[in-house]
């Protein structure tokens, strides 16, 4: 292994170790959201420094590689992906926090009927399941799972142009419940961004592993007609 | 662009080492060429081909075609041969200078060329010493034997010599091999500016320089030409695997 392989082996365990914990911040925020629980709903907030620190050590590690070892080809690749998921993660990490900081805005749990009539739990479930699914192309190198993203982020949408109307439907059902119909319909607008997010990172990982594929299989035809 | 030097099907022999097979390229006219590979792999033999120094070596075989403004210079009279290496110029990795003054180092081609209009000689070695970069450091010194440049003055020197006959062709083997950075700074962006006139190769082991420096990268191996393409491609999205392995550090 050559020093600059060590150097992008160490800056792909810290972008999936980011993942990991963005990932870990989404979930917990749709936890603190469905049972209530204030002090998740904390935790997420707090959190959102360490998914800020994570960004600024891969902008750092990216900043050293181009400096000392003006990458090329593949491994120019990754470092832009990385510098651009990285960026793209963080902003994921905002979303998290910013919908646990709707939770907290609340002043009582939320309707169980209102969190299944607007959709806010099915708009989490494919969300994350977009995070985890990039997150598993980028480790696996699987292009095939990255391209899988785009029609996910367009239920996304669907969900969210259709927010008005359901959070507006709530309200009339839920006299009572105003308050947390607003925060639901703030946390689904924020969430959609996830979607969006998610499609730049399925677009790196596609820029970043395209190439080299190409040249791999070429490379094994090659031998194959040998 | 039209092709500047083409070769086609070339191969070349050392006695019975085969050192060039089969290179078939075409090297577009004003523009700069970087040749790239490891040690051994044919570079400078290859370089050598445009204005026949392999000839000198013994024991040298080439079959195929090098074209030059679309002319087999394997084909032409022995007596155009002085003409072709007046209109190919070369710049050496070690710098050779003669055991002239800097003056005349500049001075031997014009006057090798029968050149005797004094005032011409003035404003043409002035005029390539500092296309070379070299002229603030040396106009007080033009008398002054050119042995007591630095390594990297001496390199310049050899530039501007080779320009002041004006050659139509530029062949660099490692020019800034032996230079600190700001002589191969100010060697590159005399390469960037003289790309406008001349055609330029380069043969160069350093991959950032082959980066900065040249429109067209051809990667050597084993005396073959494994890619040829626009640098941009070569050092962003090379498509043969071994390319990327050189370039990226990863060979061998
Ligand atoms: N005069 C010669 N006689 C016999 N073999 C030679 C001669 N010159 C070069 N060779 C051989 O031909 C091959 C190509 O040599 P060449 O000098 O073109 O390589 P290169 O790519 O320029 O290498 P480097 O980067 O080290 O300068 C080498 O294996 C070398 O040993
Ligand atoms: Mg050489």
């Amino acid at each position: 292994m050559t020093h600059l392989d060590s150097e992008l082996t160490m800056l792909k365990a810290d972008i999936i170790d980011m993942w990991r914990l963005v990932l870990n911040q989404m979930e917990k925020g749709r936890d603190a959201l469905t049972n209530f629980d204030r002090d998740l709903a904390e935790e997420v907030v707090e959190n959102e420094k360490r998914v800020n620190s994570y960004e600024l050590k891969i902008d750092k590690d990216c900043e050293n590689i181009f400096a000392l070892f003006q990458p090329v080809a593949t491994d120019l690749r990754l470092v832009l992906a990385a510098l651009k998921i990285g960026n793209n993660l963080e902003r994921i990490g905002d979303i998290a926090a910013s919908v646990a900081d709707f939770v907290l805005d609340a002043d009582t749990d939320f309707n169980k009927d209102i969190l299944e009539h607007t959709k806010i739990l099915e708009m989490y479930a494919v969300a994350n399941e977009m995070m985890a699914d990039t997150l598993e192309a980028f480790d696996q190198e699987d292009t095939r799972l990255a391209r899988t993203i785009f029609k996910r982020d367009k239920i996304l949408d669907k969900i969210d142009e259709a927010a008005l109307d359901r959070v507006e439907e709530s309200i009339k059902n839920y006299p009572d419940q105003v308050r947390n119909c607003l925060l639901v319909l703030s946390m689904i607008r924020k969430l959609e961004r996830v979607g969006d997010q998610s499609k730049n990172i399925a677009e790196e990982i596609i820029f970043y592993f395209e190439a080299k594929v190409l040249k791999h299989k070429k490379k094994k035809k090659k031998e194959g007609d040998e | 662009m039209s092709n500047k030097i083409e070769t086609i099907d070339v191969n070349l022999h050392y006695g019975d080492f085969h050192a060039l097979k089969d290179i078939s390229l075409g090297i577009p006219e004003n523009s700069v060429t970087a040749l790239i590979g490891p040690s051994g792999c044919g570079k400078s033999t290859y370089l050598r081909l445009f204005n026949r120094m392999n000839d000198l070596i013994p024991e040298t075989r080439i079959t195929g075609k090098v074209l030059l403004d679309g002319e087999n210079i394997y084909k032409i009279k022995a007596n155009k041969i002085d003409a072709l290496r007046r209109n190919v110029g070369m710049v050496f990795q070690k710098p050779n200078p003669f055991p002239k003054s800097i003056f005349e180092n500049v001075a031997y081609g014009l006057r090798v060329n029968g050149i005797t209009d004094k005032s011409f000689i003035e404003g043409q070695v002035e005029k390539t010493l500092h296309q070379a970069a070299l002229w603030d450091e040396v106009k007080d010194k033009l008398k002054k034997s050119a042995f007591e440049l630095s390594g990297g003055q001496q390199q310049r020197l050899c530039i501007a010599r080779a320009l002041a006959i004006e050659p139509s062709i530029i062949l660099m083997d490692e020019p800034a091999s032996a230079l600190d950075p700001i002589s191969t700074g100010k060697i590159e962006d005399l390469i960037f500016e003289l790309k406008a006139q001349y055609t330029i190769v380069i043969v160069t082991h350093n991959m950032q320089q082959a980066g900065r420096v040249s429109d067209y990268t051809g990667f050597f191996y084993l005396g073959s030409l494994i890619e040829f393409g626009k640098t941009r491609k070569i050092f962003t999205n090379p498509s043969k695997q071994e390319t990327e392995n050189y370039i990226s550090g990863r060979f061998g």
